[in-house]
């Protein structure tokens, strides 16, 4: 049997029983009635206590999601979706806060041992005050949003003495309405698609970063997302603003259990950078794919964009999306202040039957503004990948610059990969530059490397590591080891 | 008596475009331990063909004979097995790996047969002092080691980057498939050098080559003429001048 053929086999055999993160965590929960309607939404705004030009906001956006259809370009195929049929409010029941982990319940600490959170980190992340200066690893501090809220978030105390605000968007709601209201729905307008006008009516919780003027916050933040119960939507809104002349690193991680049916994700990003200040988003993306006849898995139709308002300013998204169902994602950035800069790093891996049709938007409004796109695909078993950007030139963008780099990596001759890249220039003198290619993992490459003594698992691995190496190297050192391990994971499913 | 490498009435074929194509024909050769041999023979005779049987390719059906290495039956093993086991293939064409630097590519073959001989791994430290040394010995410039392996490597690059390989896996047994073709004079003597270095009781090597220079550098114990997919001749090193002066004629007929 010609290696090749083997590999695929052998990538496809054990990549059905990889997700290793598929346990379910049993846990006390308060679930609003299914469906969506306006009660739903009062409820979940009751719930949340919010202000009333909140829950204003989230009607109007309910409305217009009514009026809108499904969006059906994207080169995904899926049933129909009874959004009736979701539960749009889940949330681990409160007891009073732990005083020690002790008190905090097993089950939730389970989980985070499972998800291979250091018990140190566990104890923080399950809400328990450590002694302040008691810090045995890089610091990172985490918002941990457990179906729609947010357990816990750490490391509050170091980032509010820099000044920095990190925390639950709900508590924004409460301790700092004024930066929540100037900045939410500014950058992807509560009716702006589908998935965003759903996002914007029935969102329950996600983190909200404030870093003032001047300062580099002092850590990188980490979200982690996970999706527990059954027939449930979540919906996270995230919003970041940084001032002028400030940065931030922004991590963000994803798991779900193994389900037969498919849930449903749709999440809103919206980033604002004032002049000179920087945003890096990076994103692992490990959603439960499901399983290798395509049954169950995340639908994961995300909307997530930055504002380079200030001049010179700069935001970089880096993803690395190895999970999910279907991914339906565009991280865009909108350069409208002078001089500033989008960059868009991406590596969408797809086996057995995922699909994911992801890429990016830069709209150059701004002169002198750049962007670099550097999208890297790899399919294997009857996946199917879709690379789709958009670089817009705007009239008044002299000097725009773009360039897109988008290269495919095909396992097997049962999936496929595409590339669309629409370019709208508007200013004669802007220069954009686009290069694609696609690749196989040849037979004489496989055999080449297990004659050096490596196995066929490890070799795919490292030409894979290798064809993502532009990307990987942008991801923050601890980030992109865990990526790194990820990749080979989707893909030859090393861990019994 | 049983050799350190057996192959007995090998015959492989290849299914080229739905055609069975007969390639070895009952190939007979044994290696002491210790020697090295070389392989000489027309073009398509059959070398690279079985030093891709002896390696594992798979697109090649061993319908016939057997080889025995080490004691073990060889074509039972996977490639990487067989790696472990101490075999060693320098290409006639070595593959370009786009993205996958040399240097950590050599790290994780190195390590890989390690682990699978039951000796310790090295780290990135140790092994780099030991890959800078190797490729200085081989004349090889530094930036070699950065580099994608063998991507946009010089035709003579990539054969030294293979004997650098070979060096640093410390094979028992080696098979160099025209290793020598595009060297140049300096080059030639080094790869034989580096050969040479490794020359000992334990270490045999099966030098696939069709200039008699390269066997002035590396002395063979015994030469074997290939054609048609089998051993027609064999004799010792003096073969090579008569091959070189008269060429492949004679043999052919007397085989026939
Ligand atoms: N994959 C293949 N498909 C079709 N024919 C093949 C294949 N591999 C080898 N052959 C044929 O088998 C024969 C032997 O090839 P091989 O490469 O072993 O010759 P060689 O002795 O190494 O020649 P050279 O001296 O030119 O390197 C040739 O006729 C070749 O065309
Ligand atoms: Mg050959």
């Amino acid at each position: 049997m010609p290696a090749v053929t083997e590999t695929r086999e052998a990538v496809e055999k054990l990549g059905q029983s990889s997700y290793k993160w598929g346990f379910e965590t049993e846990i006390d929960m308060d679930l609003a009635p299914k469906g969506l309607n306006e009660d739903t939404i009062r409820l979940i705004s009751a719930r949340k206590e919010e202000p009333e030009w909140l829950l204003e906001w989230r009607l109007s956006a309910f409305k217009a999601w009514q009026q809108m259809t499904e969006p059906t370009w994207a080169k995904v195929k899926y049933p129909p979706i009874d959004y009736q049929d979701a539960h749009y409010y889940a949330a681990p029941k409160k007891k009073p806060g732990p005083k020690s982990l002790e008190e905090v319940d097993p089950e939730l600490l389970r989980t985070y041992e499972k998800l291979g959170i250091p018990l140190h980190e566990q104890a923080m992340l399950a809400g328990v005050e450590l002694p302040e200066g008691e810090t045995a690893r890089p610091p990172v501090a985490v918002d941990a949003v457990f179906d729609s809220v947010s357990v816990v978030t750490t490391f509050r105390k170091t980032l509010e003495e820099a000044g920095v605000i990190f925390c639950p968007i709900s508590e924004a709601v409460k301790d700092h309405p004024d930066l929540v209201r100037k900045y939410l729905g500014t950058v992807v307008p509560a009716g702006d698609n589908f998935f965003a006008a759903l996002n914007s009516a029935a969102f329950t919780d996600g983190s909200f970063v404030f870093v003032p003027k001047g300062v580099r916050c002092p850590m990188e933040l980490s979200t982690y997302f996970r999706i527990n119960a059954r027939n449930t939507g979540q919906f996270e809104r995230t919003l970041i603003v940084v001032e002028d002349g400030a940065s931030v690193s922004y991590l963000e991680g994803c798991t779900a259990p193994m389900r037969d049916e498919n849930q449903l994700h749709a999440a809103v990003v919206e980033l604002v950078a004032m002049e000179d200040a920087s945003i890096k988003y990076s994103t692992v993306q490990n959603w439960y794919p499901g399983d290798e006849n395509g049954r169950g898995g995340i639908y994961n139709f995300v909307t997530k964009r930055g504002a380079c308002r200030g001049a010179r300013s700069k935001i970089s998204w880096t993803q690395v999306e190895t999970g999910s169902a279907i991914t339906w994602k565009y991280p865009s950035c909108i350069l409208q202040g002078e001089g500033s800069v989008g960059e868009f790093y991406s590596v969408a891996v797809t086996n057995n039957h995922q699909q994911a049709d992801t890429g990016t938007k830069m709209i150059h409004i701004g002169r002198n503004t750049r962007s670099t796109i550097i999208a890297k695909t790899i399919s294997a078993g009857q996946s199917d990948s879709t690379y789709r950007g958009l670089v817009r030139v705007l009239p008044k963008a002299y000097g725009a610059r773009n360039f897109t780099q988008c290269d495919s990596l095909l396992i097997g001759d049962r999936c496929g990969a595409h590339t669309v890249p629409y370019i709208e220039n508007r200013n004669m003198g802007a220069r954009i530059e686009h290069e694609a290619t696609t690749s196989k993992i040849s037979e004489d490459q496989l055999f080449y490397c297990r004659q050096r003594g490596l196995s066929e698992e490890d070799a795919v691995g490292l030409i894979v590591n290798g064809f993502c190496r532009d990307v990987l190297k942008e991801l923050p050192m601890e980030f992109a080891v865990e990526a790194q391990k990820l990749l080979q994971i989707s893909l030859e499913g090393s861990v019994g | 008596m049983t050799q350190f490498l057996d192959i007995a009435g090998l015959c492989a074929r290849i299914d080229a475009d739905g055609q069975e194509k007969e390639i070895l024909r009952g190939v007979d050769l044994s290696i002491p331990p210790g020697e090295v041999h070389a392989i000489m023979g027309p073009n398509g005779s059959g070398k690279s063909t079985l030093s891709y049987v002896l390696a594992g390719r798979e697109d090649y059906e061993v319908t016939a004979g057997s080889v025995t290495f080490q004691g073990q039956d060889l074509l039972a093993m996977e490639p990487e097995e067989r790696a472990a086991a101490g075999l060693f293939l320098a290409f006639q064409s070595p593959i370009e790996l786009p993205g996958v630097n040399n240097a950590n590519f050599l790290r994780t073959a190195v390590n890989a047969v390690r682990r699978a001989r039951g000796q310790e791994e090295l780290d990135a430290v140790a092994f780099l002092k030991t890959a800078r040394e190797a490729s200085k010995a081989l004349s090889m410039a530094p930036d070699m080691l950065k580099r994608n392996v063998n991507v946009g490597f010089s035709g003579g690059e990539k054969k030294r980057n293979e004997v650098l390989q070979m060096t640093l896996l410390q094979p028992s047994f080696a098979i160099l498939d025209e290793t020598d073709s595009g060297l140049d004079v300096d080059a030639l003597r080094i790869v034989a050098e580096g050969v040479n270095r490794l020359r000992s009781p334990s270490f045999s090597a099966l030098v696939i080559t069709h200039h008699q220079r390269l066997l002035d550098y590396l002395v063979p114990d015994r030469i074997h003429v290939m054609a048609k997919g089998r051993i027609i001749h064999s004799g010792g090193p003096e073969l090579a001048k008569q091959i070189d002066s008269e060429g492949y004629t004679r043999f052919l007929a007397e085989a026939a």
